[in-house]
C-alpha cells in the first residue's frame, strides 16, 4: 500500500526535482566556482574545486568596497522604507477614514501612479536630480524610490485601515483621542502586521533597484550592491571565478533576509491577487 | 476635529475608473483640512518625483535637445516619426511581443503546473516552495551577472552541461542574434517562475477541497478537474499574473542591459535599453524621451484597458502585487 502510494507520486517528484535542479545548479555553480581559479573553471566546470581556492572570497571580504556597498544598500533601503511607510500611512489614513472633496480623484491619481514604470521617468529624474544637486548622493536614490513606492503602499494600507471597525474609532473618540491621536495610538499599533508587510516589500524593491543607482551614482563610494556587482563584472571581465565569488557574497544578505521575512513577502505579494 | 472622521467607508475601492462624483464631493468643514494635511507630504513627493518627470518626458519628446542649456529646438512630432521608421523601434516592439508570448505560453503554464503539484500533500512541499521562490529575492542585476558567466559560449556552465549529457555544446546563447532573446527569456523564467507559482498557490488554497473531491467522485479525471474546476476558479489569479508579466515585459531593463546590452546587433533590445542608449550614451534627450513615451503609453493603455475589460470586478487592490514583478 505504502509503496503503491510512493510510486504514484513518483512523476510528481521527478518534475519537482528537475525544477529544483534548474534553480539550484546555477547557484551551486556560483558558490563552487568562487572557490576555483579561472583555469579550473574552464577545465572543471561541473566538479568540485580541486584544490579549493578561498582567495576569491577572502579578497572580497578583506577589501572595503564590499562593506561600503552593503552599507550603502542598507542605508538607502532603510531610509526609503521609513519614508514610504510613514508618508503612505498618513495618506492611507486620510483616504480610509475621511470623506472630503477630491478624495476619489486624489486616490485615483495615486492608483494610476502604480502603472508608471521607473524607466519612463528616469531621464527627467536625472535632469531634476542634477538641478537639485542630488547626483552622487544617496538622497538622489532614496527620494525617487520613495515616491514610486507610495502608490502600492497607500493602496495596501488603505484597505487595511478600512477594515478596522467603527466601534474602535468611537471608543477612541470618547476617550478623547484627536484624529492624529487615533491614528498614532490606536490605528498604527493595530496595523503592525500590515506595516511589516509593506515594509518588506519596500525594502526588497529598494535593495534590488539597479536602474536608478546606475544613473544617479557615479562615485564608487556611493554604489549599492547591485551596481557594485555589475561594475565589478566590468572590471574583472576575464576572471570569472572572482566575479562568481562577488555574486555569491552579495546574494547572501538578501537570502538571509528572505529566510527571516519570507512570510511577510509572500503575504504582501499575494495580498490582492487572490481576491475575486 | 474628531467628529468629522467617518467610519470605514463601504464603497468598492476605485480601480482607476471615474470617481463617483455625487457622494465624494461632500465637503465637511475642517475635516477637509485635516485630511489634506495627512495626504500632503505624500502628494508633494509624488507630484514632484513621479508626475512631473512624466510630464517633462512628454514635453522633451517634442524637442531636439542634447541636455545642454534649456530645450529650445521644438520639432513637434519629428522624434516620433523618426522612431516609428527606425528598425530599432520595430525590433523593440517585436522583442516585447515575443517575450510576452513566451511568458504567457511557457512560463505561466509551468508555474501553474508546479503550483498544482505543490498544492498536494507531498513530502518536501515547504522546501520546494521556499526554493522556487528564492530567485525572486535576488536582484535582476546580480542574476544577470551570474548568468552572463553561465552562458559564456566558451567555458560557460550551460555548454559544459550540454557536453556532459552528450549534446554538442557549441551553443551561442547570448552571443548570436538568433539566440540572444531566447536566452534572456530563459533567465527571466529562472528568476520569476517561482513568483508566479507563489501567487497561484495562494489562489489554489482559496479553492475549497470539496469541489475537486466531488468532481473526482463523479468520475472526472485529474485533467478534467484541472480544466473545468481549478482553472476557472483560479481565473482572477491567472489574470493578475498575466497582467504582471505583460507590464514587466514592457519595461524590462536590468536583465537585458547587463546580459546583452540589447545586442548583438540590437537582437535583444527593449524600449528601456534603447531609451538609456539614446539618452545617457548619445545625449539625444528628446529622441530618448520618445521611447519613454511609448513605454508610458503602452503601460497606461494596457493597464487601463485590462482593468476595464478583463479584470472588471476581480480587482480591489489587485494591483497590490504589481510593485515588484518586473
Amino acid at each position: 500500500m505504502k509503496l503503491r502510494l510512493k510510486l504514484r507520486s513518483l512523476p510528481t517528484h521527478v518534475v519537482l526535482w528537475l525544477a529544483a535542479a534548474f534553480i539550484v545548479v546555477p547557484l551551486l555553480y556560483a558558490v563552487l566556482g568562487g572557490f576555483k581559479n579561472t583555469g579550473q573553471l574552464s577545465v572543471n566546470a561541473l566538479g568540485l574545486p580541486d584544490p579549493w581556492v578561498p582567495e576569491n572570497y577572502t579578497d572580497i571580504l578583506a577589501s572595503g568596497s564590499f562593506y561600503q556597498q552593503l552599507l550603502n544598500s542598507v542605508i538607502i533601503g532603510v531610509l526609503t522604507t521609513v519614508l514610504i511607510v510613514g508618508l503612505s500611512a498618513l495618506a492611507a489614513f486620510a483616504f480610509a477614514r475621511f470623506a472630503f472633496r477630491g478624495r476619489e480623484f486624489l486616490f485615483t491619481l495615486f492608483a494610476i501612479g502604480l502603472m508608471f514604470p521607473f524607466a519612463v521617468a528616469i531621464l527627467p529624474l536625472f535632469i531634476l536630480l542634477k538641478t537639485f544637486g542630488l547626483l552622487d548622493n544617496t538622497w538622489g536614490v532614496i527620494l525617487p524610490q520613495a515616491a514610486f513606492g507610495l502608490p502600492l503602499t497607500i493602496i495596501i494600507l488603505r484597505t487595511f485601515f478600512r477594515g478596522i471597525s467603527k466601534e474602535v474609532e468611537e471608543a477612541a473618540t470618547i476617550d478623547g483621542c484627536s484624529a492624529f491621536g487615533f491614528f498614532w495610538r490606536v490605528l498604527l499599533p493595530m496595523a503592525r502586521p500590515a506595516l511589516a508587510t509593506v515594509s518588506v516589500l519596500a525594502i526588497v524593491a529598494s535593495w534590488n533597484n539597479f536602474f536608478l543607482p546606475l544613473v544617479v551614482l557615479n562615485d564608487p563610494n556611493t554604489w549599492t550592491l547591485p551596481l557594485g556587482v555589475q561594475q565589478f563584472q566590468g572590471e574583472y571581465l576575464s576572471d570569472t571565478a572572482k566575479i562568481l565569488a562577488y555574486v555569491v557574497v552579495s546574494m547572501v544578505p538578501a537570502l538571509l533576509f528572505y529566510g527571516v521575512a519570507e512570510r511577510q513577502l509572500v503575504s504582501g505579494l499575494t495580498a490582492g491577487s487572490t481576491k475575486g | 476635529m474628531v467628529e468629522t472622521m467617518t467610519g470605514p467607508d463601504t464603497r468598492p475601492a476605485p480601480t482607476g475608473k471615474t470617481p463617483t462624483r455625487g457622494r465624494s464631493s461632500r465637503r465637511r468643514g475642517r475635516g477637509f483640512l485635516t485630511a489634506i494635511l495627512f495626504i500632503l507630504p505624500a502628494l508633494v513627493l509624488f507630484l514632484v518625483l513621479v508626475v512631473a518627470p512624466i510630464v517633462i518626458a512628454a514635453y522633451l519628446s517634442l524637442f531636439k535637445w542634447n541636455g545642454i542649456g534649456p530645450p529650445t529646438n521644438f520639432i513637434g512630432l519629428d522624434n516620433f516619426t523618426r522612431m516609428f521608421a527606425a528598425t530599432i523601434f520595430t525590433g523593440d516592439l517585436q522583442h516585447m511581443v515575443i517575450l510576452i508570448g513566451l511568458s504567457l505560453l511557457v512560463q505561466l503554464p509551468i508555474s501553474l503546473g508546479l503550483a498544482v503539484l505543490l498544492n498536494q500533500k507531498i513530502r518536501g512541499r515547504a522546501f520546494y516552495r521556499l526554493l522556487f521562490f528564492a530567485p525572486y529575492i535576488i536582484s535582476e542585476a546580480i542574476t544577470a551577472v551570474l548568468f552572463s558567466a553561465i552562458f559564456s559560449p566558451e567555458d560557460g556552465l550551460a555548454n559544459k552541461i550540454l557536453e556532459a549529457v552528450g549534446v554538442d555544446g557549441g551553443w551561442t546563447w547570448l552571443s548570436e542574434p538568433e539566440t540572444a532573446l531566447w536566452t534572456v527569456f530563459l533567465v527571466i523564467t529562472w528568476k520569476y517562475f517561482g513568483f508566479h507559482m507563489i501567487i497561484y498557490l495562494a489562489g489554489l488554497q482559496g479553492i475549497p477541497k470539496e469541489l475537486t473531491e466531488a468532481a473526482r467522485i463523479d468520475g472526472a479525471d485529474g485533467w478534467r478537474v484541472f480544466r473545468h474546476i481549478t482553472v476557472p476558479l483560479l481565473g482572477p489569479t491567472i489574470r493578475i499574473s498575466v497582467f504582471l508579466s505583460v507590464i514587466g515585459a514592457v519595461q524590462l531593463f536590468d536583465l537585458v542591459y547587463i546580459l546583452t546590452g540589447g545586442g548583438p546587433s540590437h537582437s535583444s533590445e527593449t524600449f528601456a535599453v534603447s531609451m538609456y542608449d539614446y539618452g545617457f550614451r548619445r545625449t539625444q534627450f528628446g529622441y530618448a524621451s520618445a521611447f519613454s513615451m511609448v513605454m508610458f503609453l503602452l503601460s497606461l493603455v494596457f493597464a487601463l484597458g485590462y482593468q476595464r475589460w478583463v479584470l472588471r470586478r476581480d480587482l480591489e487592490g489587485a494591483s497590490t502585487a504589481m510593485g515588484d514583478s518586473r
